[in-house]
């Protein structure tokens, strides 16, 4: 089990990677699913300055449930990151070194990944209520119209995930089984 | 004639939603401790592990399984026999879609329910898909499937032509399945709807997947269908274990000599359902 802390302060601390390692996920990590991809990618287009620093940064696809009362936070499971696969390209550029989510992604993204070093952690699906165990504290970053598809900062501790993607061209989905 | 409350119906149907997306039907649990059991593969036998850790966790912190608390479809069986006595709501749709806000509200359930083209998030998780049933008597059942997405996105539907069979419908069955990958969080549940109409056959296959655990007309044709897919070896979370699927259920009706429409619906393993009468 390796353990990796967010926003990543050194490259090398990725380069360990590789797929199919389980590791603990611990520091300040981001949330952003479909809509608040579609709207960095819009602002990045008009040239503005983002909301949010990607440098080192982690991003979870997730939408969490509401907090109940005297919670930390409802269920945060990850949701299928291939759908954020086109918009994940333009981020690239911003300094992004790892996305958390579920399921495979495209060749283009594997591709991509190695050439600007990111790494993708796979979490485990539909187990928002036993992954609500690792967050910490939650607070509204960006977007806060959108509701569950807000921006989130999370403060995870040992936050459990699976290397997916690492940054030499490999994909955990395509291994010899 | 039997007389009932639309307040009744609004307190039932907000308890079950809750209720759901708390704790999944003991055949489903059952389901998914026997696939921990006869999976093989390291990654894959982790995750089922994980998942009944996650069930536990559900059930006694009272949060939801899953932050996907889905869109809710609600199937309506009701007699001809029955009345029902409206209260502050005038209509059928809006007593179940209100029985659905509160208990969307009240048990912490995220709100998932937009505009399809803008985005809008209607901030209820309403309106529910209802589907309506006549029955006889004074049958009032109500089901509820909190139905997530990802796996929802990755259902097909096909019009076959009839010469294609039995054989055809295996094919595309499992074609569906081994595209979605590990796309809709396998192990999966599978509702097959063959036969009627287009728009039939998929009200058939989610009405299919209501019938999990349950030994219904075509079990055998069903357990021949859940071997093959599991030899696709896609396994938990796709990281190609032994068990892709946990149940399948088909249902059937008579359809045009030119035609064979199947839907493919597709479940992830978090199925959560529920009924109740009154």
């Amino acid at each position: 089990m390796k353990k990796i802390i967010f926003p990543l302060r050194k490259e090398k601390d990725i380069e360990k990677l590789k797929i199919g390692d389980e590791v603990f996920i611990s520091g300040t990590i981001l949330t952003a699913r479909d809509l608040a991809h579609k709207k960095l990618v819009e602002i990045i287009k008009k040239r503005e300055k983002l909301p949010v620093n990607l440098k080192g940064a982690l991003l979870y696809y997730t939408g969490p449930s509401p907090k109940p009362e005297g919670k930390i936070i409802g269920s945060i499971g990850p949701t299928t990151s291939k759908r954020m696969d086109k918009l994940t390209i333009p981020l690239l550029k911003f300094g992004l070194k790892a996305t958390m989510g579920k399921g495979e992604r495209s060749n283009q993204i594997v591709n991509l990944f190695k050439k600007y070093k990111v790494v993708y952690f796979i979490t485990y699906g539909g187990c928002g209520a036993y992954l609500s165990q690792f967050v910490k504290d939650i607070k509204i970053l960006s977007f806060e119209e959108l509701g569950p598809e807000a921006i989130y900062q999370l403060f995870v501790e040992n936050f459990p995930a699976i290397v997916g993607i690492d940054i030499y061209g490999n994909d955990f989905f395509k291994r010899k089984v | 004639m039997k007389s009932i409350y639309s307040e009744e119906i609004i307190e039932k149907i907000a308890e079950k939603i809750v209720e759901i997306n708390y704790k999944l039907p003991d055949e489903v649990e059952k389901k998914i401790e026997e696939a921990y059991h006869r999976e093989r593969e390291k990654y894959s036998k982790k995750y089922l592990k994980v998942i009944l850790e996650n069930i536990k966790v559900a059930k006694e912190n009272k949060i939801p399984i899953c932050q996907d608390t889905g869109l809710p479809i609600i199937f309506v069986e009701i007699g001809l026999n029955v009345k029902i006595r409206f209260g502050k709501y005038k209509n059928f749709d809006e007593v179940i879609n209100r029985g659905v806000e509160y208990g969307s509200r009240r048990g912490y359930l995220r709100n998932s329910v937009v505009s399809p083209i803008d985005r809008i998030n209607t901030k209820t998780n309403t309106p529910a898909v209802i589907h309506y049933f006549l029955s006889e008597g004074d049958k009032f059942k109500i089901t509820i499937v909190s139905k997530g997405f990802g796996s929802e996105n990755v259902s097909k539907i096909r019009m076959l032509n009839p010469s294609e069979g039995k054989e055809g419908i295996e094919e595309f069955i499992i074609e569906t399945v081994k595209k979605a990958g590990s796309l809709p969080c396998p192990p999966l549940f599978i509702g097959v709807g063959i036969g009627g109409s287009f728009e039939k056959s998929a009200i058939l296959s989610k009405y299919a997947l209501t019938k999990i655990g349950e030994n219904t007309e075509y079990r055998e044709w069903e357990n021949r269908i859940i071997e093959k897919i599991n030899d696709l070896k896609i396994g938990p979370g796709g990281f190609g274990g032994d068990i892709t699927v946990l149940d399948l259920k088909i249902e059937i009706f008579p359809t045009h000599i030119a035609g064979l429409p199947v839907s493919v619906n597709i479940c992830c393993w978090a199925h959560r359902m529920g009924s109740f009468e009154i």
